[in-house]
């Protein structure tokens, strides 16, 4: 009898189930145009430019792009798992300047502004790798285990690790990167640029990741209510340190990019242009969330192409050198109202 | 059978508090109220009752102006209400108490008081002295007792729930809504607020009092609105229904039969489903050794138990007894002072829920939205985190694997919802219960631990867990530890052990428990 009851409660569950079912496909429909919320923006855009300018539509100019935002895109893939998880990190613009300026200070000879030691180009990019990840590490453990306020931690090492940049080097810029350093922000492959090409891969195994890898789905669940992910037996701390370690490796990337486009470090890179505004600003525009557990790859992407191509235009169209930065802050107010008009609130996945 | 909308109550002098004719509401196309008349007159108590999502959460929200109705209308005393966005207006005449605790804890009982209309002095200064003076006099013009000077932080739930009714009735408002005001007193506190509430009412003031409790309802309102599928099903004074006739109106005439046995009243230690034989003859799986524990509010001192192979122990006691904070360092949750967690024959690492889960402990935590699920994830998600390092492959796991693993568990739960790939955040805090449970169930735990499993979830629902609960560790053999301080939960189990202060008082072996002596322990009386 008590199983006759429970089937009864099961059909009639099934029944609702059906209807909200039912309910729920216009809203699926939706969700799908949310996804997509930043293409009309962008179409828009590629009209305007292909209007104003002749050349804005050519091979050269459109690979041009690619080539500069790559570097910015690889920092936004890094500061959009941090943000996933619920933290924030200020210190990857510093990281993206000092990762390839103490890899630049150990390769080239005393006379490029080297320290001499003219390390191997190989063993220069292990180096980058390193510090990357103990920059993450140091991070991720004052922030997680010692419980400290991310904003504060992120700040402070900022500061500290743009000082160091200009330090070892008493503020001149290594120049004459060795080809296997300058590979990768320097070369094409056929038309392509390979930090394109890079850029490219890493926001697909990224996206990917995110989409099916358990870590990437414990990402997810950790941005999105730390003590549910917590009681599901995630290893919540793990995740976060962890996370704060990739992105950094990916700024310290994102800045070897740069270093091989120009063959220099400036000891302003990163923290001395004051790259991550446009990081942030692309991260959100693409909709990822500054609350955490919200956002993904898709997203992140038509972000940093938006600001890549609004950049390009204005530099095809001269515009006025002093008005550049007001300009492009207004541009990014605008994508923002536009991405939160067009798109409400972009989904989890 | 059931006279839908008759006017609560007839005193023709004097025009209602609320009254709402028609009112409908679509959220999408869900049509959350569906022509809802509902009439509250002053010094009255109606109780508004119903299964989760049956439209109650809405109704409050039209009613105290946070939403527009689609169409229909409300007027509070006898005049329209107030346009939506004029809060302070509302605020005047029907003020609402939410479950959750609505005060701010860093700024003082007076501060809150008077939060956002501050009494003036000169150009825009906030006068402190009348602030401190009206409070006091309003506390002591309705009897009531807490220091106008202290931060709301150091009060207790009880004691902040004071300073929102105070609130309201600063502000003139002599129209209150409940909402589940009890979820969070201990028994004690309850009976302090029902005659807190009496006394209001005595002096003319009208209540809307929200609750799944239906002893609750009886105990003290004066008329009862049931509400089912956005309808308005029964309107009465209590003295004209019984609790069957509630429950009927809730569940609906074609449900009764599928959900009707055991709803109308949980007999006290009544066996929830068939349970034959004795249990706990296995071996030892759970050894708890001298745990102690301190933080504010909760103590442990040098608690020992054991539970055997297939056996379901409740735990209980009043708030602050250090039930749940038991059960929680069971489950790796929290990490105890001293003392060990043993399964088996491991010792568990304290606080390492994962090494718990990994041991065999599935985990359903006391406070959902805290730690039950993640929102903007799916149900299937949510239900299969726990057992992720079982399905993924080479660490991917895609969508629909996901889905055809917590299917089963969903189907069992009566999960209601529009797939398994919608986002918990947009399911019924029933339907989010059972995704918790759910959750806790996939990993075929050998210990289930749960806390207050049934908080927040509608009588048939409640019936239903609890069955689940009892047929899950019936078919697997999982034993049980139940923390819950409501009597009825510990319904399944075969054994009760009741906390007070912090440490063991008396057990109960014998099921079916008398709820009488089980109260009477848990207050500290009656030594057995």
């Amino acid at each position: 009898m008590s199983e006759t009851k429970d089937n009864l409660a099961v059909l009639a569950a099934d029944v609702e189930s059906a209807l909200a079912r039912r309910r729920s496909r216009s809203a699926a429909a939706i969700s799908w145009i949310r996804e997509a919320a930043l293409l009309p923006v962008l179409v828009i855009l590629i009209i305007v430019g292909a209007i104003l300018n002749p050349h804005f539509l050519t091979v050269s100019n459109l690979t041009g792009i690619g080539q500069q935002i790559s570097s910015l895109g690889v920092v936004v893939v890094g500061e959009s798992l941090i943000l996933l998880i619920g933290g924030m990190d200020l210190s990857l613009e510093a990281t993206y300047g000092l990762a390839p300026m103490i890899a630049a200070w150990l390769i080239v000879p005393a006379a490029a502004f080297g320290n001499g030691m003219m390390l191997n180009p190989y063993v220069g990019i292990a180096v980058l790798f390193a510090v990357g990840a103990a920059v993450g590490l140091v991070n991720g453990l004052l922030i997680v285990k010692g419980r400290l306020n991310g904003f504060i931690v992120t700040l402070g090492m900022t500061i500290l690790l743009a000082g160091i940049q200009d330090g070892i080097v008493k503020g001149q810029a290594p120049f004459d990167l060795p080809e296997p350093f300058a590979y990768l922000g320097s070369a094409d492959i056929g038309a392509i640029p390979v930090s394109l090409i890079v850029a490219a891969v890493i926001f697909i195994v990224t996206g990917l990741f995110l989409r099916y890898h358990r870590v990437g789905r414990a990402i997810y669940a950790v941005g999105g209510n730390r003590e549910a992910a917590r009681a599901a037996g995630i290893k919540v701390n793990k995740v976060r340190i962890g996370v704060y370690v990739a992105g950094s490796v990916l700024a310290a990337v994102g800045g070897w990019m740069e270093a091989g486009r120009v063959s220099s470090v400036a000891p302003t890179q990163g923290y001395g242009e004051g790259i991550i505004f446009a990081v942030f600003a692309a991260a959100v525009i693409g909709g990822v969330s500054l609350q955490g557990g919200r956002g993904n790859m898709v997203g992140a992407a038509s972000g940093v192409i938006l600001l890549g191509v609004v950049q390009n235009i204005l530099d095809l169209e001269n515009a006025p050198n002093y008005w550049i930065d007001a300009i492009n802050g207004a541009v990014i107010l605008v994508a923002l109202i536009l991405a939160r008009v067009i798109g409400g609130e972009a989904s989890a996945e | 059978m059931h006279e839908p909308a008759i006017p609560v109550a007839s005193d023709p002098q004097t025009a209602p508090a609320v009254e709402a004719a028609g009112i409908h509401k679509r959220f999408g196309s869900t049509r959350a109220l569906r022509g809802v008349d509902l009439s509250l007159q002053h010094g009255r108590c109606l109780g508004l009752v119903g299964r989760n999502g049956a439209g109650k959460s809405t109704l409050v929200s039209i009613l105290s102006g946070i939403y527009p109705p689609d169409a229909g209308e409300v007027r509070l005393d006898g005049q329209p209400a107030p346009s939506l966005g004029d809060i302070a207006a509302w605020r005047a005449r029907i003020a609402t108490v939410f479950q959750h605790s609505m005060v701010v804890p860093s700024l003082t009982v007076a501060e809150n008081v008077f939060l956002g209309r501050q009494p003036r002095r000169g150009p825009g200064l906030v006068d402190w002295r009348r602030m401190r003076e009206q409070t006091r006099q309003v506390m002591a013009d309705w009897g009531f007792d807490v220091n106008a000077d202290t931060a709301c932080g150091n009060l207790t739930v009880e004691q902040r729930q004071v300073v929102e009714i105070t609130r309201a009735l600063a502000a003139g408002t002599r129209c209150l809504l409940l909402d589940e005001p009890t979820a969070a007193l201990e028994r004690g506190a309850a009976r302090r607020l029902f005659n807190r509430i009496r006394q209001l009412q005595a002096q003319g003031v009208a209540i809307l009092y929200i609750s799944h409790h239906l002893e609750e309802v009886f105990e003290i309102c004066t008329n009862v609105a049931v509400l089912r599928d956005g309808e308005l099903v029964l309107t009465a004074p209590l003295a004209e229904v019984t609790k069957d006739d509630l429950v009927t109106a809730m569940v609906g005439e074609k449900g009764i039969n599928a959900e009707r046995p055991g709803v109308t009243a949980p007999a006290p230690g009544g066996p929830a489903g068939a349970r034959d034989g004795h249990r706990g003859q296995g071996g030892r799986v759970l050894s708890v050794e001298g745990v102690t524990f301190a933080s504010p509010g909760v103590f442990l001192g040098n608690v020992s138990l054991t539970i055997r192979g297939g056996e379901r122990v409740g735990v209980t006691g009043l708030r602050g007894s250090g039930a749940s904070t038991l059960a929680r360092i069971v489950a790796g949750a929290v990490a105890p002072d001293a003392g060990q967690v043993r399964l088996g024959d491991r010792v568990l690492r304290p606080g390492d829920r994962a090494g718990a889960l990994r041991a065999g402990i599935g985990y359903i935590p006391e406070d959902r939205q805290a730690e039950g699920f993640v929102p903007l994830l799916s149900a299937a998600e949510n239900i299969s985190m726990t057992i992720v390092d079982r399905i993924a492959r080479g660490g991917l796991i895609g969508p629909r694997r996901r889905e055809v693993r917590a299917a089963p568990l969903a189907r069992r739960l009566s999960l209601v919802s529009a797939g398994l790939g919608q986002p918990v955040r947009e399911l019924s805090g029933g339907n989010q219960q059972k995704v918790t449970v759910a959750r806790a169930l996939a990993s075929d735990p050998v210990l289930i631990v749960a806390i207050t499993p049934t908080r927040g979830v509608d009588v048939a629902s409640k019936e239903l867990l609890l069955s689940e609960l009892d047929r899950i560790t019936t078919e697997t053999g999982a034993s049980l530890l139940l923390a819950s301080d409501e009597l009825d939960d510990l319904v399944v189990c075969d054994r009760v052990v009741v906390l007070v202060r912090g440490e063991i008082f008396t057990e109960f072996t014998e099921p079916p428990f008398d709820r009488e002596a089980l109260i009477a322990a848990a207050e500290g009386l009656g030594a057995t």
